[in-house]
């Protein structure tokens, strides 16, 4: 793979003066690797100059990449009978005596142009071959996003699944909440939480970022005037567009998967009420008509449906309407409180909170077979706001951890679980990118 | 001057507004209030509890209690006047009325219970004054806020913060204000009165605030 894309964000524009600077990135800290059999993988050190003294090593940050999914049990450095560079270097016995099934090796010049140029092997040790070589370009700003793609490549190349380390996070900071200083930011970093980035700061609340499909527009809502609104934030040039300033709620927008519409709550005609707005022209198509509250809507990935909570049974239960025919029907009949839905890339499995004993986990529902497991059920019960990794393995949600508010992920099969808490404030309302085929600067 | 709100939320705690709005009354103090001071200047000239709450703004459910010999908490209601002179300020600097005749602010913060978007019939009495206020003042407009506390999801929230503010401007309206009087926002769960994670914030954040613009 040779150097992707790069967007450079303009964002001067919504930065804050004093005080409001990048906040801290957020920390990983892994609670659960709950796999019985992880794949055993050493991934050395790359073999640099000195010139590249001071610069991370890359191979420990893909090797903490795939630790992360809970799959890969990495070797330790220490423990490493050589540290081949190239695949010449590279004797299988020195790894299967040390019972690896896979080793990763790498290697890093500077070209003429300045750029990294990272070169990068894959060898299944059991049969003693190579697996894949590839290579990455780029600054040295852009050191975590190669190590991220290497991760990507390696990651599919065991798995068979596209990997997602590549990718980003949008979330909510709130920094003094109850008191006249409270201020409200949206934040983006890598998705293992690291180069946190304030994209938008504010003295009004900030909720529901959501990405775009191309990774290059967010939408989110505020407040202006003591009214909500809905705002498009183009990532590429800085500017926000105000879609949706109706009187009442104006929430929970996200995008349909061609990026063309947005679908949105409004409560404009009395009552909060699922709406399809089309960006180009912002007419609206109303979707609902109920006196109950109508909420949290997503697309399905085909694009044909949307999911949505509402309470017209008198309490919180998962819905979905055909957009061709407007066939409505109720998805989930477990417990009396579920909400906030998101599908799985394959459309067949749902995501969403569930009340159990008064307390909130994410359940995932297989919609086939209608069987519903608890992902987060060693948690306290304070979890909300799911969001899928792009490749479904993985779910960032948010919980309370000691009464802050914490970002954690589980594995889609409720075995691997980290947590990512923030030093600056409360942190919430994670939202993961979809596959980015452009590194941001 | 007393800042407690006994008996206004289950906590038994005022809120931080009502006590930066140094807003002394409480319902049950503001009713003893209203019975002594104007049963007793005007007991002859009333004739019944509608005309009572049409001029003193009490609750219209309200029969007013016979005036009461027990000593009254409210400081200095001997000494307040039995008709405002017209000097007395009818809002404070920050547009905010006060209860008529005193220089008390009316309380605009209103408490409900979990998932409930039902007005507290302690509060009616509270809104009767508002709405006499703004019908007084059809120049005066209001925002009513709507918030939820954390339980529940956020967008969830949303919705239910805007049912406690409809319930206010829906009782306003029937009581005669203007609809372009007012304007509801909800904010959810997203402003808390008090950042905690147990039933006393909880309790303080599930509420409806009047703004006054």
């Amino acid at each position: 793979m040779s150097g992707k894309a790069v967007l450079i964000l303009l964002l001067t524009a919504v930065f804050l003066p004093a005080g409001a600077g990048a906040a801290e990135s957020l920390d990983t800290i892994i609670i659960d690797e709950g796999y019985d059999k992880q794949t055993r993988i050493a991934v050395v050190p790359f073999q640099k100059g000195p010139e590249f003294a001071g610069e991370a090593e890359m191979a420990d940050i893909v090797a903490f990449d795939l630790s992360r999914s809970g799959q890969f049990a990495p070797l330790e450095r220490d423990n490493m009978l050589s540290l081949p560079g190239r695949p010449e270097q590279v004797l299988f016995r020195d790894w299967r005596v040390l019972g690896m099934e896979y080793v990763v090796i790498g290697n890093l010049q500077t070209q003429s142009s300045g750029d990294t140029r990272v070169r990068f092997w894959l060898f299944d040790v059991v049969n003693g071959r190579q697996m894949l070589a590839g290579e990455v370009t780029g600054t040295r700003a852009q050191w975590r996003d190669m190590a991220h793609e290497i991760a990507d490549d390696l990651f599919e190349a065991i798995t068979g699944i596209r990997g997602a380390f590549a990718t980003k996070i949008l979330y909510v900071l709130s920094q003094n909440a109850g008191s006249p200083a409270a201020r409200y930011s949206l934040e983006m970093a890598d998705s293992d939480g690291e180069r946190s980035r304030t994209l938008v700061s504010s003295d009004q609340p900030i909720m529901s970022p959501s990405w775009a499909p191309d990774g290059r527009r967010v939408a989110y809502v505020t407040w202006q005037n003591d009214r909500q609104i809905i705002v498009v934030l183009d990532l590429t040039t800085g500017q926000r567009e105000t879609y949706s300033r109706f009187s009442g709620i104006n929430g929970s927008p996200v995008f349909s998967p061609d990026g063309r519409s947005l679908v949105m709550v409004l409560s404009r005609d009395g009552n909060p009420e699922i709406y399809v707005m089309n960006l180009a022209d912002r007419s609206l198509r109303r979707l609902t008509r109920h006196y109950a509250i109508d909420t949290e809507p997503s697309f399905s990935p085909d694009g044909r449906y949307v999911i949505f909570t509402s309470d017209r049974v008198g309490a919180p239960q998962i819905y979905r309407i055909e957009l061709a025919t407007n066939e409505l029907e109720r998805l989930t009949w477990e417990g009396g409180y579920n909400a906030r839905a998101r599908l799985l890339p394959d459309g067949r499995h749902l995501v969403y909170v569930h009340r159990r004993n008064g307390r909130d986990y994410i359940a995932w529902h297989d919609l086939e077979r209608d069987d519903v497991r608890v992902l987060t059920g060693t948690s306290l019960g304070q979890d909300e706001s799911p969001s899928l990794a792009p490749n479904g393995t993985m779910l960032m949600y948010a919980t309370l951890d000691r009464g802050r508010g914490i970002l954690a992920v589980v594995s889609i099969d409720g075995r691997v679980k980290y947590r990512l808490p923030s030093s600056s404030g409360d942190v919430r309302e994670p939202a993961w990118s979809p596959y980015l085929d452009f590194r941001m600067l | 001057m007393a800042v407690e709100a006994a008996g206004r939320d289950a906590t038994g705690r005022g809120s931080t507004r009502q006590r930066n709005d140094n807003n002394a009354m409480d319902t049950g103090q503001l009713e003893r209030f209203m019975t002594k001071q104007w049963l007793r200047t005007f007991l002859v000239l009333l004739v019944g509890s509608v005309v009572l709450a049409g001029c003193a703004g009490t609750g219209t459910q309200r029969q007013p209690t016979e005036p009461s010999e027990e000593p009254v908490e409210t400081p200095d209601t001997t000494t307040a006047p039995v008709a405002p002179p017209a000097q007395t300020p009818e809002v404070d600097e920050n547009r905010n009325p006060y209860i008529p005749g005193t220089t008390r602010l009316m309380d605009r913060v209103f408490y409900f219970g979990f998932d409930q978007s039902v007005l507290s019939p302690d509060d009616l009495a509270t809104l009767e004054m508002h709405a006499t206020f703004l019908r007084n003042n059809p120049d005066r407009s209001i925002v009513i806020e709507g918030h939820a506390d954390e339980r529940g999801t956020r967008e969830y929230n949303l919705a239910l913060g805007e049912r406690r503010a409809d319930s206010i401007r829906s009782f306003l309206v029937s009581a005669g204000v203007s609809p372009r009087q007012m304007e509801i926002v909800s904010y959810g769960e997203e402003r808390p009165e008090d950042p905690g994670h147990d039933e006393s914030a909880w309790s303080r954040n599930r509420r409806a605030v009047l703004i006054y613009r």
